[in-house]
């Protein structure tokens, strides 16, 4: 116990030098390195110590190794015969304890925190439900609590523990928020997966599929959105409000027709893709085309142009057929990304 | 001709080294372009769909076809030498394993100009690779190709289990094996239990894509969580499969360039043999974000952390093998000496990725790239590349070129770092893998760009080996048994390139390192443990050769007798399973005339064996 101790107490200098350097790795949004809710935050714990005490290894190793190759080389006429040594069990049993240690070390708050990460508060009082369905190549957020539903961007109250259930449309795919925590598979065989995490801090956190899922998995992307709890629920009661539909009746038309067979706003249309209700507002468009205000982002009417007039060249082997095809004219085209642009919520 | 028939395990170890060569190189082109695609963000060298086919054939060609090989290639040329054996215990099943090997590995590649590389990653994770979602022949491809490919890695363990088991030279008892075999032992173990897993899950999953099977559709019941299972239960193994035979290498050069045994030689055997054992627990590791719940979690991430233990032993005798003695920096040492630190990151972020919670954050990022190249590349490669400079005189008869072998080092170690190291940064920075491509300003471009520049300077390293061994080929034999004047195991007891029947007497095994101990005791040579007598040599065939095209033949029939062509003769003979049939006809045909046909090989006289000796 006191050999254990001891280990530690070396180990925390260097823990604490470590975190210093890793901390300044990475986007704030979006590095598992710089943690942005208690979930993340214990992850990022355990990884910091077994970064230490793999470094204290490595650095061992790298001593021993560098003393000697400098020591034992080969000298101009050496010509005498080294003892040859069979071993030396102490010291055999030195370095198969020391390993045993560290791992214990490791092993510890390594069983802890499984069993604290299990650990399901799906149905617990003041959970925010989410059930996440992820799709070739989009995501989809259910609240059943409140009876809505969006996708691409998933907006969450801060303080509030968000307990999710996973499951997928078609292949496996993982959801994956590095600065809030790590991922979680989305399996196609009824086993639903739980999980939750939460963050005290209001933002906008970059997701990310993390499992292999066909040619667009790379752009497989979306946000989350932190919200004070006030905003949230001015969200959701915007979400919950009646369609907006392009003021032009010819253009509406055209909308519920082409669009609406597949997409959703509001009370209207389906659910075979992304729900559109307030896109104007999001971050980005498709996940990865980003809006105003992101770094390098485009104005949304932009991005959504860039999306209609042909959604393959943005995101390869996806599933939405191109306006054109529907015989949409580019003016028509205009009108609809102009419409969806404004179609902004309130919250 | 000889080529196509002979079974002196000589011979095929040069067939593996080639064939390795071969499947290598096409594998690390497909690095290079998958590392050309990425080098800046939004890049458009090559489509989503190709770059998914690109990481899949990397990952299956280097897995199966490049590394495989080459370490079958110095079993091959090592085993029956080092334990003092005329060659391995089934000849015949020798050249088959090779044959059918490269025939699986030819059909895979064909996939290229056959319209449709696989691209479910070489993983081939259900339902991604169901005929849904990978609808063109691609991970038909995979599973035939690997299938017959496989089969070949099996026959080859088999057969090195039963050469080690049955042909060791007398006195050498397993406690006395050189350390190289005894990895290679215990990789063919491992080979024998591992590979009849994936030979299973193929078939599965080639039923289910071909016959319309449901094994892993969910939709007739199927869970794609068990392929998961199947595959991992062989593809952990695997990777101790392929870095086992390296550790034996490293047992054997360092000892010798520092003219001292192996430091706790049993601790080794033992440390070994418990590697291979926990290699089999601990495949969920893989799987710890698919949901097995916080129990299993917490077992497979103990288990997976306890094989730091056993590898630290080894890490820590070779260190002290070199404590106290004469280094020599040649450059198979060099490699070998660059493998230990190497080796030692990629082992300590294994642990790291052991750790489960972590692991929700590092699985399925570039630092998982990161570790397991840091194993398979910079261990493993560099323990086959010390492995090849060291045995090259005994296999070719010429040395290699010093100043080259150490520049080829240099290039390929500086390389690799530069590549792999940033990748550790890029997956906790939130890079995942198996992006075609990346959006701008997420701080992963300079590290991208660093890690392109690593590929081409490692890609170098490896070509001037390539040029080294073509030059080297152009100079005339004859270099002395023991070229490196250190040797300490029966291989440099006789000439090099050894003659076909290796030992014209089968020596007398004394100790641990047998050459090394008659050196000492001031002998020249090994004391013979039999009279000169005629030699039974067996006689070259070309069945083998003719059994792998047969199988070939089916395997491409059994993948396309689904499929409509536009030329109605063609329809017919693969609708009609007659190519299946075709090429099952020619293999059980020359199973047949083997088993009628009785040889009985062939003697090298004793007037013939002392001729020999005279010009030696
Ligand atoms: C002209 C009519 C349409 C418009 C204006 C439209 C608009 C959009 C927009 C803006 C997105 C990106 C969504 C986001 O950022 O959340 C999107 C994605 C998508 N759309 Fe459509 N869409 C139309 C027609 C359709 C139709 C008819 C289908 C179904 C056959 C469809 C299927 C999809 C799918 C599957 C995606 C997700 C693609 C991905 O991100 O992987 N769309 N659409
Ligand atoms: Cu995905």
């Amino acid at each position: 116990m006191m050999k254990r101790w001891q280990a530690v107490k070396r180990l925390l200098p260097m823990l604490a030098v470590f975190s210093l350097l890793l901390a300044g790795c990475g986007r704030e949004d979006l590095s598992a390195l710089r943690p942005q809710g208690p979930v993340a935050e214990g992850q990022y714990d355990l990884m910091k110590l077994a970064i230490t005490i793999m470094i204290f290894v490595v650095a061992v190793v790298f001593a021993i190794a560098v003393y000697v190759l400098i020591k034992f080389r080969r000298k101009k006429g050496q010509t005498e015969v080294p003892e040859q040594v069979e071993g030396n069990f102490k010291l055999e049993i030195i370095w198969t304890v020391i390993p045993l240690i560290l791992v214990f070390i490791l092993a510890v708050p390594t069983v802890q925190k499984i069993f604290a990460f299990g650990d399901d508060h799906y149905n617990e009082k003041g959970s925010v439900q989410v059930k996440v369905t992820s799709h070739l190549y989009w995501w989809e957020f259910e609240y059943p609590q409140y009876g809505v539903k969006t996708a691409q961007e998933l907006m969450i109250p801060t303080g509030k523990n968000i307990a999710f259930e996973l499951k997928t449309a078609d292949v496996l795919h993982s959801f994956w928020v590095p600065s809030l925590s790590g991922k979680m598979d989305t399996n196609p065989d009824g086993t639903i997966n739980r999980f939750s995490f939460s963050t005290n801090k209001e933002g906008v956190y970059r997701g990310k599929c993390a499992e292999l899922c066909g040619p667009s998995h790379g752009l497989m992307e979306f946000k989350v959105k932190a919200v004070s709890p006030d905003s949230f629920d001015k969200w959701v009661a915007a979400m919950k409000a009646p369609a907006v539909l392009p003021k032009d009746q010819a253009l509406a038309e055209t909308f519920k027709k082409s669009c609406l067979s597949c997409h959703a706003v509001g009370d209207q249309g389906g659910p075979a893709a992304p729900d559109l209700t307030g896109i104007g507002s999001r971050e980005s468009v498709a996940g990865i085309l980003l809006n105003e205000g992101q770094d390098g982002g485009k104005p949304v009417k932009e991005n959504l142009k860039t999306w209609l007039e042909d959604p393959q060249a943005v995101k390869p082997g996806n599933k939405m057929p191109a306006p054109k095809d529907l015989g949409l004219t580019d003016e028509q085209i205009d009108g609809i990304a102009d419409y969806l642009a404004n179609y902004k919520l309130d919250y | 001709m000889d080529w196509l028939t002979t079974v002196d395990h000589k011979k095929i170890a040069i067939l593996y080294l080639l064939a390795g060569g071969l499947f290598f190189g096409i594998g690390g082109i497909e690095a290079v372009l998958i590392r050309l695609q990425l080098i800046k963000p939004m890049n458009d060298f090559v489509s989503a769909q190709t770059f998914n086919e690109l990481i899949t054939m990397h990952g299956t060609t280097m897995i199966f076809l490049g590394v495989m090989p080459v370490i079958f290639a110095l079993m091959n040329a090592v085993i029956p030498l080092q334990i003092g054996a005329r060659d391995v215990a089934f000849p015949f099943l020798n050249s088959l394993g090779f044959w059918t090997f490269l025939f699986g590995g030819l059909l895979l590649n064909l996939s290229w100009i056959m319209g449709g590389a696989p691209d479910a990653g070489w993983t081939a994770y259900t339902p991604l690779s169901s005929t849904t979602y990978s609808p063109n022949h691609g991970v038909d491809f995979y599973t035939v190709g690997l299938q017959i490919a496989g089969l070949g890695t099996l026959i080859g363990g088999i057969n090195f289990l039963a050469t080690i088991i049955t042909m060791r030279a007398p006195g050498m008892s397993f406690m006395r094996m050189p350390m190289f075999t005894w990895t290679s032992f215990i990789t063919s173990a491992m080979i024998l239990f591992a590979f009849p897993a994936v030979t299973v899950g193929l078939v599965l999953l080639s039923f289910d894509r071909i016959l319309g099977a449901n094994f892993f559709e969910v939709a007739g019941g199927g869970s794609p969580v068990l392929w998961q299972h199947i595959f991992w239960i062989f593809g952990h193994p695997e990777v101790y499969i392929l870095i086992l035979p390296a550790f034996g290498v490293i047992s054997e050069v360092i000892p010798t360039f520092s003219r001292k045994r192996l430091f706790g030689y049993s601790s080794m055997v033992f440390a070994t043999i418990l590697i291979a054992f926990l290699g089999f627990m601990v495949w969920a590791h893989h799987m710890f974000t698919t949901g097995l719940g916080p129990v299993a979690n917490a077992l497979f991430s103990i288990a997976t952390m306890l094989i730091a233990v056993p590898t630290g032993i080894k890490i820590f005798n070779w260190l002290f093998t070199m404590w106290g003695g004469q280094i020599r920096f040649t450059s198979p040492n060099l490699f070998a000496i660059g493998f230990i630190p190497t080796f030692v990151m990629g082992g300590v972020t294994g642990v790291m990725l052991a750790s489960a919670p972590a692991d929700y954050q590092f699985h399925d990022t570039y630092f998982v790239v990161a570790h397991f190249h840091y194993v398979i590349v910079g261990a493993l490669v560099s323990g086959l590349l010390s492995g090849l400079h060291y045995w090259w005189p005994k296999m070719f008869g010429r040395m290699l070129n010093e100043t080259l072998g150490k520049l080829s080092f240099w290039f390929f170690i500086i390389g690799f770092h530069m590549t792999f190291f940033v990748q550790h940064f890029l997956g906790l920075m939130g890079m995942q893998r198996r992006v075609f491509t990346y959006l701008p300003n997420q701080q992963f471009d300079t590290l991208n760009l660093v890690s392109t520049i690593g590929a081409i300077l490692m890609g170098t390293g490896v070509l001037i080996f390539l040029i080294n061994a073509f030059v080297t080929a152009a100079k005339p034999k004859g270099v002395a048994d023991d070229p490196w004047e250190d040797g300490r195991t029966l291989e440099w007891t006789i000439p090099s390139p050894p003659p076909e029947y290796n030992f014209k007497q089968i020596p007398l095994v004394r100790g641990i390192d047998a050459l090394w101990k008659e050196k000492m005791a001031g002998n020249k040579s090994m004391t013979p443990a039999e009279p000169l007598g005629p030699i039974h040599m067996p006689s070259p065939t070309i069945l083998p050769f003719v059994m792998s095209v047969g199988i070939f033949i089916a395997g491409l029939g059994f993948m396309f007798s689904k499929e409509q062509f536009s030329n109605s003769f063609m329809s017919f003979i693969f609708n009609n399973w007659i190519v299946v049939i075709i090429g099952l006809v020619i293999t059980f045909g020359s199973m047949l005339l083997r088993s009628l046909y009785d040889d009985h090989g062939w003697h090298i006289e004793v007037e013939e064996l002392e001729e020999e000796g005279v010009k030696a």
